[in-house]
């Protein structure tokens, strides 16, 4: 061991062990696990629906019915990174919704400066308790627990405990509209021809093929520098496989969803959001600064950074999604009730964790937490389809988050 | 006088370090036995055996305790023994009272329900031994580190106790309460409780204890008696004595003008409003040289760091850093590393690392400015420099992109320090920055802390291990409970010398 060349600055790069497919796969089980329960749940689901959960109408359903989750579970998966948890999120959204509601149903104010504020004052709360966290070190597990209840009574207070709506329907479109078909419509009929289908959204068709491109695109473009740098580990076989079966699956959601109305526009802005977010988390400072802060708060902070901030921070980005999501909720529901949003942080929270995420910070990406947040929403509208009651579902998804959890813990002692 | 204990060769063996080399103990009934050394010497993890922490089997060797072969299961076995220790670091539960404390483990209680009445007054009792007056229900949290200390010895008297061991007790205790407490000792030998105290204040020592053992790198050296009378001289010796030729690169350096540049630096503690931890020092480390800090642990060098980085301990403080003779501002993290300051923590896993992140993500954290524009990563280029880094220090590892709970002490140490480089400083202060890794990993970290000198940076040691900063400083202060009491040039230092300085009282 005692070597004494340190001076020798060109030593040479040690080549990477190839290691074989299996090898590799078990060493990172979790990520392609998650993957293949989503895809083991949604065929099972396929077969005991006798096809209901992958009709047209229901993919479009699935996509609408979780897009409020997902939006939270990008902003949770940043709290919890840096190693804390928001219990409120499921209150302020119904607060934010119940807010938006009375303004504009009640005071018939603009809907636009009504959304502009509706986010301000969702980052403000974020920010009011992300303040306690960060400068009182005061648990956020209290800190929010306060706010859920405070934010449940306010939304209470502000609708006097009635349902307040309809709103209008430039509000509705953020969450029931779909994005129009801008291509001829002879294309659109020649592609129903040759699909043999009764109609097909031409954006949407042309979008997932556009998308499923840049995504094969982009993985092979980051596999080639990392093989540059010899620093790739993943086998090509693995590679190939994983890629083609995101683009199959991303092609063929799109295709449903053309078959039905096309793009809804909450999916455009959760698709929005979540790219933005993966990227920031991925491959930004700040990001990089949050894993650090919940990896080793101390030594992030003696490496200069401003954890404080980033806590402060991480909490505020959290209000501010937590307002989208409540705008998304009461313009789907066509109403704000009081009790809008009740008992949401739990799935907000399970998705995070059944997408890899750490309870002690550090840990978990944006990819699958939204993962995480399918395979709940899979799970829920599959088992509704069947007809299980409530109690079952609580149950199995309950016992589905525990073992998402045991299993990352059964996966890392194995390591040690 | 009979013997009371034997431990017999005793050998103690952690993966890839023998803590302890057939070390043997003896100690006599009703004396009060010091067992003296460096730190790292061997004496905590030798206590460790005899009140079972190391359990039988763990390590090799035997104890004869009493007349009997001692074969101890855990902690609660040797407890039932008799044999009772207390750590450095007390083991009380502040929210609690006195009483509850005193008989924790150990409840006084009739079918599970403890009877408070008999708690309270057995309590009374016991502070009364140890002379603390303070009323059975005051909760422990709220009285002093030397009222806390006398409730341990309570806690221990309670239990029927036939051997005390106190493990370095007056470390934090200031000095009239470390007089009490010493005097304490006395009255229980009185009384017939035989105890071993484990101290580098050869004061005290001298003070209290009939006899005198001696360890060094996890051996016996030398056993004396206060009949035969030691000289603090001998103890020095025994406990410094050994060969250090060829452990340190051959080097020679030429230093520069002052580079770093601290007056009067003052800090207090930041839960003990009224301690203050450091009193008032100055010091200087020119470009090129290499300046050591010795002391023992608890002497305030970790803390005196820490507060000018980036006031990162303390409260309360003042003094003024300079560097290259012009003030600079130190208020937080970010601004002592802009100023040039790079600061190696003591414990790598505890305050250096992310240890379930890769190296290339420790390697750039302290300057992610340096490896991003507009706030978006350049991976390849962060790849790149922790390359360069990695082949640089030589970090014996397939690639950078290993998580660095998988190293050895010696690579991570190593990652460490490509992280603090990579923000290019002028001044780097490395605590303790050989703790723990091999001699071979040792070797390599002072060729690279010497190629640093040479590159005209400034560089300051924090070691509690002597023949280090012997073999590596050009100039040592010594430091004891936060002051300087000393400077000592290269030319001019050696073990005793130094351990002089610190030992005086």
């Amino acid at each position: 061991m005692a070597d004494s060349e340190t001076k020798n600055l060109s030593s040479t790069k040690t080549a990477v062990e190839t290691k074989s497919i299996g090898h590799y796969l078990s060493a990172n089980l979790r990520q392609y696990g998650l993957l293949l329960a989503l895809i083991v749940v949604m065929v099972f689901f396929q077969i005991v629906t006798d096809g209901t959960l992958l009709r047209a109408v229901n993919v479009t359903n699935l996509l609408l019915q979780n897009s409020y989750i997902i939006i939270m579970a990008l902003g949770m998966l940043i709290v919890i990174v840096a190693g804390h948890i928001d219990l409120s999120v499921g209150s302020v959204m119904g607060f934010i919704g119940a807010l938006a509601a009375v303004m504009i149903v009640n005071y018939d104010m603009n809907i636009y400066l009504t959304g502009a504020i509706c986010l301000a004052t969702g980052a403000l709360i974020g920010a009011a308790q992300g303040y306690w966290v960060a400068y009182w070190n005061i648990p956020s597990f209290i800190v929010t627990l306060a706010g859920m209840l405070v934010f449940r009574g306010l939304s209470l207070l502000l609708l006097e405990g009635q349902s307040v709506g309809p709103f209008p329907r430039e509000f509705q479109i953020i969450a029931t509209g779909f994005l129009g078909d801008f291509f001829p419509k002879a294309i659109g009929e020649w592609l129903a021809g040759v699909f043999a289908v009764r109609q097909i959204n031409t954006v949407a068709f042309v979008s997932g093929i556009a998308a499923a491109i840049l995504l094969v695109w982009m993985g092979m473009r980051k596999r080639m520098a990392n093989i540059a740098y010899g620093v790739e580990e993943e086998p090509a076989a693995i590679f190939y496989a994983r890629t083609f079966i995101v683009a199959a699956a991303l092609i063929f959601v799109m295709y449903k969803l053309s078959q039905f109305r096309g793009l809804p526009n909450v999916l455009l802005t959760m698709g929005f959001l979540a790219v933005i977010y993966g990227f920031v988390t991925e491959n930004t400072v700040i990001g990089r600064r949050i894993y650090a802060l919940g990896g080793n708060q101390k030594a992030a902070q003696l490496s200069g950074i401003k954890t404080k901030r980033l806590t402060f921070l991480a909490f505020t980005n959290m209000g501010f999604l937590a307002a989208a999501a409540g705008m998304v909720f009461a313009a789907r529901l066509n109403t704000a009730t009081p009790k809008a949003g009740f008992a949401l942080e739990l799935d907000v929270i399970a998705a995070v964790f059944i997408g890899g995420a750490s309870m002690s910070g550090g840990v978990g990406t944006i990819v699958g937490a939204v993962i995480g947040a399918f395979l709940m929403g899979v799970l829920n509208n599959g088992m509704s389809i069947m007809g299980i009651g409530i109690d079952y579902q609580q149950m199995i998804k309950g016992l589905v988050l525990l073992a998402a959890v045991v299993f990352d813990v059964y996966n890392k002692n194995k390591e040690a | 006088m009979s013997t009371l204990l034997e431990m017999r060769d005793i050998t103690k063996t952690f993966p890839g370090v023998k803590a302890l080399d057939n070390v043997n103990l003896e100690v006599a009934e009703g004396e009060i036995h010091a067992v003296v050394g460096e730190n790292g010497a061997g004496k905590s993890t030798l206590m460790k055996i005899l009140s079972g922490v190391y359990p039988k089997g763990q390590y090799e060797g035997e104890i004869i305790f009493d007349g009997q072969r001692l074969s101890l299961r855990d902690i609660r076995d040797s407890e039932d023994r008799g044999i009772i220790i207390i750590h450095q670091e007390l083991a009380l539960v502040p929210q609690l009272s006195i009483a509850e404390n005193i008989f924790l483990g150990n409840e006084r209680a009739q079918n599970s329900v403890i009877n408070w009445h008999e708690t309270n007054r057995a309590t009374e009792e016991l502070l009364a031994k140890v002379g603390l007056v303070e009323a059975p229900t005051t909760k422990v949290g709220s009285i002093g580190v030397g009222k806390q200390q006398l409730v341990e010895i309570a806690k221990a008297l309670s239990k029927d106790v036939k051997l005390l061991i106190l493990d370095e007790p007056t470390a934090a205790l200031q000095e009239n309460d470390s007089r009490k407490l010493l005097d304490l000792m006395l009255e229980l030998k009185a009384q017939g409780v035989t105890s071993i105290i484990i101290s580098h204040k050869l004061g005290e020592v001298r003070y209290v204890a009939d006899s005198v053992t001696v360890i060094r790198d996890g051996s016996t050296v030398s056993k004396l008696s206060a009949k035969s009378g030691f000289k603090e001289d001998d103890i020095v010796r025994d406990m410094v004595g050994r060969d250090m030729t060829h452990r340190f690169p051959e080097h020679e350096r030429k230093p520069g003008e002052v580079l770093l540049d601290v007056t009067n630096w003052n800090a207090w503690h930041p839960e003990h409003a009224e301690r203050q931890v450091i009193k008032n020092i100055s010091f200087q480390a020119r470009a090129g040289e290499v300046v050591g800090i010795a002391g023992l642990m608890g002497s305030g060098r970790t803390e005196l760091a820490m507060s000018i980085f980036g006031q990162s301990y303390g409260k309360r403080i003042s003094g003024e850093v300079k560097l290259h003779g012009k003030p600079v501002d130190v208020s937080t993290v970010d601004r002592a590393i802009d100023a040039g300051i790079s600061y190696v923590t003591e414990d790598r896993k505890v305050y250096g690392l992310v240890l379930d992140e890769t190296i290339r993500f420790n390697t750039t954290l302290a300057n992610l400015d340096g490896v991003s524009s507009a706030g978006v990563l350049k991976r390849n280029m962060e790849t790149s420099v922790a390359e360069r880094y990695r082949s640089a220090l030589a970090v014996r590892t397939p690639s950078v992109f290993q998580k660095t709970v998988n190293l050895s002490g010696g690579n991570q140490q190593k990652v460490v320090l490509a992280k603090w480089l990579f923000t290019e400083p002028d001044v780097l202060i490395l605590d303790e920055p050989t703790r723990g890794i091999d001699v071979g990993a040792k070797f390599e970290i002072y060729n690279i802390i010497n190629e640093l000198a040479d590159l005209g940076k400034a560089v300051v040691i924090i070691s509690s291990e002597m023949p280090e900063l012997l073999g590596m400083c050009d100039r040592i202060y010594v430091m004891n409970e936060g002051e300087f009491v000393g400077e000592l040039d290269a030319s001019e230092a050696n073990q005793e010398r130094i351990m002089a300085l610190i030992v005086q009282e």
